[in-house]
């Protein structure tokens, strides 16, 4: 009697622990639980000084006002950040009503910035963009500027065994008051593009 | 147990806590999910278990009252084992050093502790069930690291989940043939426990059947 008192008290309390440890078992991963996360509760982004492409210093609070769509790349990447590329390039496509009325922005930051100068990044639109409007490259100034911005979008960066880095690869939809609100996988680009095009409906 | 091997088994689980708390073997074991959930974990659960012999008789008798054929420990370590076995825990576990306290804390006392002096009070089906449970969870989860297309920790790369998976799947089958054997040819201690007496097999079972006289 008291091990079944015993038990049944573990059985719920370990149930309520593990359907809290996984967000009432919908987030198993880490990169589910960033997802849940940012739809509940959004982010603010912090206001991280960065190098463009052009070699033109801005901040990220500049981007307030318009929809900003962000990925997180290294030029030198042969996995993910070519596909990010070339979703960045349709999303050039699906959304250039909004990017040419300056609603909308892509914003490529680069993990690396030791390596990717602002010619590199250049080089890296330069491979992908099919317009040149509405996608900047950049990178951040200094390393505590990168540290803030890898915590507040939740992006993981670890060195793989070809001297490159796995990181997890997402597009990341800021809200013009520079709240991080939703998070699209990779491969989903007409998702995000629908997502976009629904919130800045009117 | 004599008091001397107490003494030398929790002596030994010491020692082996502080091999695992030192920062270059806890960061080499962390570094890789193989390692964390083959070795390290594993290893956090034998200073429990070895912990266990340390356990005041006394004290153990009390809590096998609230433990009968050790359900309660077993409902413990497993929830606490199914919570470690989360892809996003074994993540915390390396960037978030509340959660790697708790791992260390949870593994040794909520797991390898009471499950060893539970394992003494189950009997041959309970013993069973969790042993099938385990070989069923090793090849469960080494299948979906082995075949799952992407990354299901972002600390760690895409082949070292493959390789845990591999290694996963062979240790399922190892335990899987170990068992097998024992069942077959050899004798789990426990099956004679379970049964009544007269049906053991080296005392009452003789006269029932009317076993040779030697």
């Amino acid at each position: 009697m008291r091990t079944l008192l015993a038990s049944l008290v573990l059985v719920l309390s370990g149930g309520v622990a593990l359907s809290t440890a996984t967000d009432h078992f919908r987030a198993f991963t880490t990169e589910a639980a960033r997802r849940i996360a940012v739809l509940e509760h959004p982010v603010d982004v912090p206001a991280v000084s960065l190098e463009t492409e052009t070699g033109a210093r801005l901040d990220l609070a500049a981007f307030r006002g318009k929809w900003l769509l962000v990925d997180f790349v290294y030029t030198r990447c042969p996995t993910y950040c070519t596909t990010l590329g070339s979703e960045f390039a349709q999303l050039q496509s699906s959304l250039a009503l909004p990017l040419a009325q300056h609603k909308v922005q892509l914003l490529s930051v680069s993990f690396d910035p030791e390596h990717d100068t602002p010619q590199r990044l250049a080089e890296y639109l330069q491979r992908f963009r099919t317009s040149d409007s509405g996608w900047l490259a950049a990178r951040p100034v200094d390393q505590d500027g990168l540290a803030l911005l890898e915590k507040s979008f939740g992006i993981t960066v670890i060195p793989d065994s070809f001297g490159g880095y796995t990181h997890n690869a997402a597009i990341h939809l800021v809200d013009p008051h520079g709240r991080l609100v939703e998070i699209f996988d990779v491969g989903n680009s007409s998702l995000a593009a629908q997502a976009v095009m629904r919130r800045i409906a009117p | 147990m004599t008091a001397r091997l107490q003494h030398s088994s929790a002596r030994g689980a010491l020692v082996l806590l502080l091999v695992l708390l030192a920062p270059p073997i806890r960061h080499a074991l962390e570094s890789s999910m193989t390692t964390q959930m083959l070795v390290q974990i594993p290893l956090l659960i034998t200073v429990g278990v070895l912990l266990s012999a340390a356990v005041p008789a006394r004290i153990n008798a009390a809590m096998g009252a609230w433990d009968h054929r050790g359900i309660t420990g077993l409902v413990l370590a497993s929830f606490v084992g199914a919570f470690w076995m989360l892809p996003r825990s074994l993540d915390a576990a390396v960037t978030d050093p509340r959660f790697d306290i708790a791992k260390y804390l949870s593994a040794v006392l909520l797991i390898g502790l009471p499950f060893a002096l539970s394992w003494k009070r189950m009997g041959f089906i309970v013993r069973g069930v969790f042993l099938l449970e385990l070989i069923a969870t090793f090849f469960r989860l080494g299948w979906l690291y082995l075949i799952w297309p992407d990354r299901l920790c972002n600390n760690f790369l895409l082949d070292d989940q493959q390789r845990l998976g591999r290694y996963m799947l062979l240790i399922g089958a190892l335990l899987f043939f170990w068992i097998t054997i024992k069942l077959m040819w050899g004798r789990l201690d426990s099956f004679a426990e379970a049964l009544p007496p007269a049906f053991s097999p080296d005392t009452g079972g003789r006269h029932l059947y009317g076993g040779p006289d030697v």
